[in-house]
């Protein structure tokens, strides 16, 4: 089942995320995915995701289809240039699986192999470009492909909260021309500027579902504040992790910022993409309090 | 050596718009500086009485150098709306830094460099690709000035404006989008892929 089919009939479209392992036994990940089943619409399954080394997305994605799990394949610019990028996503296609979230990807200096070359041979524009030249059946070079050409349904990201949001949002007007069919976001701390980001991106007319990522520990949301792109955690929500060691420990202030983040950020959005970051097993909790 | 080609008729005329200030550089065009296609190209092409004037400068890469030309032409450069650079990338980038409110825009594409550069260049880089993308980037080469080398805007990687690379960088598609702001343009719409070709 293609998203944009769910964006289409106006559902609130929620979605979760799994890493694969650093190996190949997947047991771990699969019954996390499977805890999910029946209440995310979709699971991405990220690439490389931080630059570390980790078994295929393109393969968990191929093992969730077969457990009947609906993924979205995340693809990155980093480690392929533009014949193995259209090579995976045309095997993606024979493996049934339609939906693509789209990324350029962090560098290869951020993670567990900085001597690595970065390719960025494509960027995230110019992948989803790609893929929609697969969809008119043709590679990027224009030859022809055989046969009936691939259908899928495109995803793209966008930092909402970024400052300045400016070129977030001549990015993402690239990105929707280029054929973007949804956008999940970085995640969401901040609902006034989200709000805000919205009043802009809602001329671009495509769903947006807000990203959400557990607040595990107050360093957690410290290190973000100091070192990742587009996210700060306001202060009352750190205090709120420092209030009270014991509950915040046991994840259940996590559970209770992300559940009340998704029900302030609902009216406003088409959807909800959890990132939960190990932390799968919340992930039913978080939407039962936010009545999803 | 250094080896520069004019690039095709089509992208220069597109970017060219109102009246024009010609530079060349003759720094190293004792090597492959395509001078006499460059000056047909403009006779062919540009109007006579919509070029405001022309300048030839040795080593345009310096800066200095650059400034006091440009002082001593502030009159031509200040009617024209285009400065079209015919030089090296590097050329291109310090001529589009010093003037930070013109169009500033290419007319060659830059096929090897080596053994110059770095003889009087301080803050920019080329990278000889072949196919010089300067005319979409405000003068900032998003080859070099980004540590992905994207042609298409920023990765979102930046924090607080510096690379998440390194953090003594400056994000180079900032710099763009801050640029393209004091000119008061939006960067262009078409999607730009990386041609390897030409290397």
């Amino acid at each position: 089942m293609k998203l944009s089919e769910l964006f289409e009939q106006k559902k609130f479209v929620v979605t979760s995320e799994i890493g694969p392992p650093k190996g190949f036994h997947l047991e771990k990940i699969l019954h996390e995915a499977e805890m999910l089943k029946g209440r995310v619409s979709a699971i991405n399954v990220t690439d490389n995701q931080s630059s570390v080394m980790r078994f295929g997305s393109l393969a968990t994605c191929h093992f969730l289809k077969d457990k009947n799990i609906e993924p979205v394949y995340q693809v990155v610019c980093r480690d392929r240039n533009r014949i193995a990028l259209q090579s995976d996503i045309l095997s993606a296609a024979a493996f049934g699986i339609e939906n693509l979230l789209l990324l350029t990807g962090d560098h290869t200096k951020l993670g567990d192999h900085p001597q690595a070359k970065s390719v960025f041979d494509l960027d995230s524009v110019s992948l989803i470009h790609t893929v929609k030249k697969l969809e008119e059946g043709v590679d990027i070079a224009g030859n022809k492909l055989d046969g009936e050409p691939p259908r899928f349904c495109i995803g793209a990201v966008v930092s909402p909260c970024s400052e300045p949001l400016e070129p977030q949002l001549i990015k993402m007007e690239k990105k929707v021309k280029a054929g973007a069919q949804f956008f999940q976001t970085q995640a969401v701390y901040e609902v006034d500027k989200f709000v805000k980001f919205i009043e802009k991106a809602k001329q671009f007319g495509v769903p947006i579902m807000a990203g959400i990522v557990i607040l595990k520990t107050v360093g957690m949301a410290k290190y973000m504040n100091e070192n990742v792109a587009g996210i700060h955690v306001p202060d009352s929500l750190i205090e709120e992790l420092k209030k009270d060691k014991e509950k915040t420990k046991s994840g259940q202030t996590g559970i209770e910022i992300a559940a009340r983040l998704i029900k302030e950020l609902k009216p406003h959005c088409e959807g909800i993409h959890l990132m939960p970051l190990g932390w799968d097993d919340k992930v039913s909790k978080i939407l039962d309090m936010a009545g999803l | 050596m250094l080896t520069t080609q004019i690039k095709n008729k089509e992208e220069i005329i597109s970017k060219l718009s109102g009246s024009t200030f010609i530079i060349k550089c003759i720094g190293c065009k004792e090597v492959l500086f395509p001078e006499t296609e460059i000056d047909k190209f403009i006779s062919e092409n540009i109007e006579k009485n919509k070029i405001t004037g022309r300048l030839k400068i040795d080593y345009l890469c310096n800066q200095d150098f650059s400034q006091a030309y440009i002082n001593n032409h502030k009159v031509e450069i200040e009617k024209a709306e285009t400065i079209l650079v015919f030089s090296c990338g590097v050329g291109v980038q310090v001529m589009a830094s010093l003037l930070e409110n013109k169009k500033v825009i290419t007319g060659c594409d830059t096929i090897y460099i080596n053994g110059f550069q770095g003889l009087t260049v301080q803050n920019y880089n080329c990278a000889q690709c072949g196919n010089c993308y300067l005319n979409y980037t405000a003068g900032i080469c998003p080859i070099t000035a980004c540590s992905k080398g994207l042609l298409n805007g920023s990765c979102g990687g930046a924090k607080n404006g510096k690379c998440e690379v390194n953090k003594d960088f400056d994000c180079g598609w900032e710099k763009i989008y801050n640029r393209l702001l004091k000119l008061n343009k939006k960067p262009k719409e078409e999607i730009l892929i990386r041609d390897y070709s030409n290397l």
